[in-house]
């Protein structure tokens, strides 16, 4: 087996506080004034560990993505990775050239012409003349800036301007290379030619390592994934498991009564979404495959027609995965109750509701529940379940295949 | 928590990448005398671009171009000839004022350009080095380089205005010497100098980001401690060598003697403006090392 391409061993990296941003002389020589007079001098406010002991290993060919939430230590793992910083502890090893994409268009000078800023940004990133030389018109055309490229870069568009940086980056050829969400820019067009070049690059046997949050970019581009919370390395497996993890774990708060906001004085609103087992019984927790049953009641203070009241499930991704309505009825003040029975087996996650009551087809209320249910990971009768994709499983009885 | 022992260990020398022994390790480290000089190498084509940008720039903003790198020495000298040789009446070593001040001017102006460049490549490229990992030494290298092609410029004016007063009326009273070729070692002291003094200078206000306010302040002192203006042979016998501890000393007066024939060196001088010139260079650069592998947290 050939030695792995990236070797990380036990990275920290700790930040002092209080001493983030500018020093001035001034302060130093105040508090060191202070001290001789001898009076206390507060001079450590606390230290902040950004990682935590993080290790890990890439064989070359893999695409790693890293995913957490803010804060977790992905862009400061990317900048130890990408030497613009050094760790407080630990131990890396590259066997192979590194270039990052931590930011779009670095180094572009606005007073040169789009095809010599193709050259100097290329040169920063580590390319050499002779390399941009060979490339310069496929950058040119993937940037589709074939009439503008002799005219300064100031005068471009910011969307021009995007595309021509990606360009010259999506061209690297590194063993080793790096990006930090820096996807997430341009219009749709051009989102899906960075995600198709992205995917490329990552089956042609390049080491990409991506940090993301854009859940289905990680499951479409990687072959697994690190989990970060707090800079210490969660879990570290396939992307699908890795990110049920992470959306377990970022879970709102699980309730068998889920709390709707107050409505707008329109004459209708929810007084209560309730969650339980066919039978009646609260559950907020339920496994895949399992029946259970959502009972909204909700409130008229007018007498309304053709009311339709609706509850709607929703990933955590706010994917919407159902709707349902109620039939319509003709209704006067007073409290009214709704019952959905939920056969449907969905994958295991988080689900969101959002209600809405209309009249006539016209919204008299509609809000997002701020608590959830949750599908777990296991099945009904715990059998095997292989789960995957926003919401609806593909099956939990797989079919046989058999001879044509 | 563990103490954190600092390791003295150097990073693994870039090999040529596809090699099955292509390494790098990364381990925080405080080894001072790491420098990466085949990283340098590696990225030598980014130092030509950075050079050719910073050339292409300048004469892009501006409106008169490469005309205002000769524009500015000569209004300088012309002003200088005015107020101090003929307003003030200051002497001139027995040169022709204006060749004086012009020669000061030149064998100045490349310490000082270099100084403005690069005394606070830290904070002034934050953006840059955050984002993205190149040798670091290589901007201020590329300025060094950059500021040659101006003194080349400027040179070219002094050779001008030389064979003006050599061949025009009034009866000649100074000459260059063979010493002529020494002119690009004197160079070189210089680029080392304003190199170390630089990189000091970075580290500093990379810590201390007010002392930017300071740097203007401190070149122009700098330049009057410096026999630009005033030749070393005006001052007292017995303390030219508290001037000469400024190593430009040596060096303007040394460039006059050169290009003019007449300047005041002494051989003590020299070697001592040479050890002062290492001595800096070396506190620059492991200032500069020091501070740029951490600078982006606290930048």
């Amino acid at each position: 087996m050939a030695r792995p391409i990236i070797e990380v061993r036990n990275l920290s990296k700790v930040y002092q506080l209080g001493s983030i941003g500018a020093t001035r002389l001034k302060d130093d020589v105040e508090r060191l004034w202070q001290s001789l007079r001898g009076k206390p001098v507060i001079r450590k406010k606390g230290e902040f560990w950004a990682l935590r002991d993080v290790s890990f290993e890439m064989q070359p060919g893999e695409v790693l993505g890293i995913i957490g939430k803010n804060g977790a230590g992905k862009s400061t793992l990317l900048k130890i990775l990408s030497r613009i910083t050094q760790q407080t502890q630990g131990e890396i090893i590259l066997r192979g050239r590194v270039a990052s994409l931590l930011e779009v268009g670095t180094g572009f000078h606005p007073d040169l012409s789009g095809r010599e800023n193709i050259f100097l940004n290329g040169a920063i990133l580590g390319m050499t003349r002779a390399e941009i030389r060979r490339k310069l018109d496929e950058i040119i055309a993937f940037a589709e800036v074939e009439q503008f490229v002799d005219t300064p870069v100031k005068r471009y568009s910011s969307g021009m301007y995007v595309r021509l940086a990606f360009a010259v980056a999506a061209h690297l050829e590194p063993e080793i290379l790096i990006i930090d969400e820096v996807l997430a820019v341009g219009d749709i067009a051009f989102q899906k030619k960075c995600l198709g070049k992205m995917s490329e690059v990552a089956h042609h046997g390049r080491t990409v390592l991506f940090v993301s949050h854009n859940m289905a970019a990680i499951r479409n581009l990687c072959s697994r994934a690190l989990l970060l919370d707090h800079g210490i390395s969660e879990i570290n497996g396939t992307p699908d498991s890795v990110i049920t993890h992470y959306l377990a774990s970022t879970a709102g708060q699980l309730s068998t009564h889920i709390s709707m906001p107050p409505g707008e004085g329109s004459g209708a609103f929810p007084t209560s979404l309730r969650l339980s087992a066919l039978d009646g019984t609260p559950q907020s927790m339920f496994k895949i495959g399992e029946p259970w049953k959502i009972q909204l009641e909700f409130e008229l203070t007018r007498d309304l027609p053709y009311v339709i009241a609706a509850v709607g499930l929703r990933n955590v991704e706010s994917v919407a995965l159902l709707t349902w309505w109620s039939a319509p009825s003709d209704l006067v003040i007073g409290q009214y109750v709704v019952d959905f029975e939920c056969q449907i087996p969905f994958s295991a996650g988080e689900i969101n509701f959002v209600v809405g009551i209309s009249s006539h087809e016209q919204t008299l209320y509609y809000a997002e529940g701020t608590s959830s249910a949750a599908i777990s990971e296991i099945a009904v009768g715990d059998q095997p379940v292989r789960s995957s994709g926003a919401g609806l499983i593909a099956e939990t009885q797989r079919p046989i295949i058999r001879t044509a | 928590m563990k103490p954190i022992h600092p390791k003295l260990h150097r990073i693994d020398h870039f090999k040529k990448p596809v090699q099955d022994d292509y390494e790098i390790i990364l381990r925080p480290e405080t080894s001072w005398i790491h420098l990466e000089l085949k990283g340098i190498w590696h990225y030598r084509d980014l130092l030509l671009l950075m050079v050719w940008r910073d050339f292409s720039a300048k004469y892009k903003q501006t409106l008169l171009g490469p005309l205002w790198f000769l524009l500015q020495p000569l209004l300088m000298t012309l002003v200088f000839t005015v107020i101090f040789g003929k307003v003030a009446g200051l002497p001139t070593d027995g040169l022709p004022p204006l060749l004086f001040y012009l020669c000061g001017q030149l064998s100045w102006n490349y310490f000082a350009a270099n100084f403005n460049s690069n005394s606070a490549t830290l904070v002034n490229n934050a953006g840059l080095f955050s984002k993205v990992y190149f040798p670091r030494l290589i901007v201020p290298i590329s300025a060094l380089i950059s500021n040659l092609f101006t003194f080349g410029i400027q040179l070219a004016l002094f050779v001008g205005f030389y064979f003006y007063f050599k061949t025009g009326p009034g009866p000649a009273l100074f000459a260059a010497s063979w010493r002529a070729l020494f002119l690009p070692l004197i160079l070189v002291q210089t680029a080392l100098l304003s190199l170390g003094v630089g990189l000091l200078m970075s580290a500093i206000t990379a810590k201390y980001r007010d002392l930017t306010h300071v740097l203007n302040l401190l070149i122009q002192l700098w330049m009057y401690a410096t026999p630009v203006i005033i030749p070393l042979s005006k001052f007292p016998e017995k303390w030219r060598w508290v001037i000469a501890l400024n190593p430009m000393t040596t060096i303007v007066e040394s460039t006059r003697l050169i290009l003019l024939g007449n300047g005041t060196v002494y051989p003590a001088h020299l070697i001592d403006s040479v050890i002062v010139t290492l001595l800096l260079l070396a506190a620059g650069l492991l200032a500069f090392i020091k501070v740029e592998k951490t600078f982006v947290d606290t930048v």
